[in-house]
């Protein structure tokens, strides 16, 4: 009864440090979406290569993509590019783009420069299919599984290690489903 | 050379015109709602800023969106839905009160009960303690007893023998 006097603070110093390691290592601006576990918003937007055509989210039902926010203005997108680039080239995951407030030409112009890793990318100019998906900033990435949800929600740009421990696992469990 | 430079500087002022300012609100009254509604709003890009305070390029199109939704004769319960519903409760500097904030909205007075408590539990065990006699009877019976032995004890034997 006399140690548990001295032990206790001890103790609840050691939650209260617990509690400032867990509290201060975790990232403010990762904001957990609600739209996770959810159907994936409807859109039907003009392709960035052809605007007379268009892509609709359930053109893309019946298998697992990616949906990559992004835009030539944006540039942790060029941080995350090379990742995104050799994910194509691996070809085990189709990559949609969704280029958010971004001019067609400038567009055009960066995956022209850079290297395009999309399978498409679709316009979302005024940025009303980016709200619909409670972007806040660019990149973000999105899982979608083969009946439209969304089951992963990458904010920030895609680190390699990202891709290897979090999303292809993630990819490879939804395509086997 | 000196007079040159200076009316050149005279007519730097007409260069730089501020740019007309953005034509006040049609509506002031739904105007006044939104900034009401947009008070409460945080912004996700410049997250200590509210809605209506943010310069950010995704405030001023959710501002948009709001007063389309208003426009469109949504109640306010509405559009906060339609916002959480895509961004989370982040977005509303008050935060609801459901099964997962229970922790955030009673723990400071759950833990304010248990000091109080706490400090109760203290103030009345050491009540407790001063409020009773040092020695129960008892003991009080077996101290004098020992001091008598005590005192039988220096004019005995023993004290005969060590003197």
């Amino acid at each position: 009864m006399k140690s548990l006097r001295f032990l206790l603070p001890l103790l609840l110093f050691i939650v209260l440090l617990m509690f400032l390691w867990v509290g201060l290592s975790l990232n403010p601006r990762e904001v957990p979406s609600p739209l996770v576990g959810k159907p994936a918003p409807p859109f039907q937007l003009a392709r960035l290569d052809d605007p007379a055509k268009t892509l609709a989210e359930k053109d893309l039902r019946g298998q697992v993509w990616l949906l990559n926010v992004w835009a030539s203005w944006c540039v942790s997108c060029m941080e995350e590019h090379p990742v995104l680039v050799q994910l194509s080239k691996q070809g085990v995951v189709p990559v949609y783009g969704l280029n958010y407030k971004d001019q067609r030409a400038a567009a055009q112009a960066w995956l022209d420069r850079n290297g395009d890793p999309y399978t498409l990318s679709m316009a979302d100019p005024d940025g009303k299919v980016g709200i619909e998906y409670g972007v806040y900033g660019v990149p973000e990435t999105y899982v979608i599984d083969k009946t439209g949800v969304i089951r992963y929600k990458q904010i920030g740009p895609v680190t390699q290690k990202v891709l290897s421990e979090r999303i292809l696992p993630l990819v490879r469990q939804l395509q086997a489903s | 050379m000196r007079w040159v430079l200076a009316a050149t500087l005279c007519l730097l002022p007409v260069l730089g015109v501020a740019r007309e300012a953005t034509p006040a609100a049609e509506d002031p009254a739904l105007e006044q709602r939104l900034m009401r509604l947009a008070k409460e709003l945080r912004c996700l890009v410049c997250q200590n800023e509210s809605l209506a305070d943010s310069h950010a390029d995704l405030a001023a199109d959710l501002r948009q969106q709001i007063r389309d939704q208003m426009k469109a004769g949504r109640s306010d319960e509405q559009i906060k839905a339609w916002l959480t519903q895509r961004y989370g409760d982040f977005v509303l500097y008050r935060t609801p009160i459901k099964a997962t904030t229970l922790a955030l909205w009673f723990g400071p007075f759950v833990l304010l009960l248990a000091g109080l408590a706490g400090l109760l539990l203290y103030l009345r065990r050491r009540r407790a303690r001063v409020g009773q006699p040092g020695l129960t009877p008892e003991d009080q019976a077996r101290a004098r007893a020992l001091l008598r032995e005590a005192e039988q004890g220096s004019s005995g034997p023993d004290a005969a023998a060590r003197g």
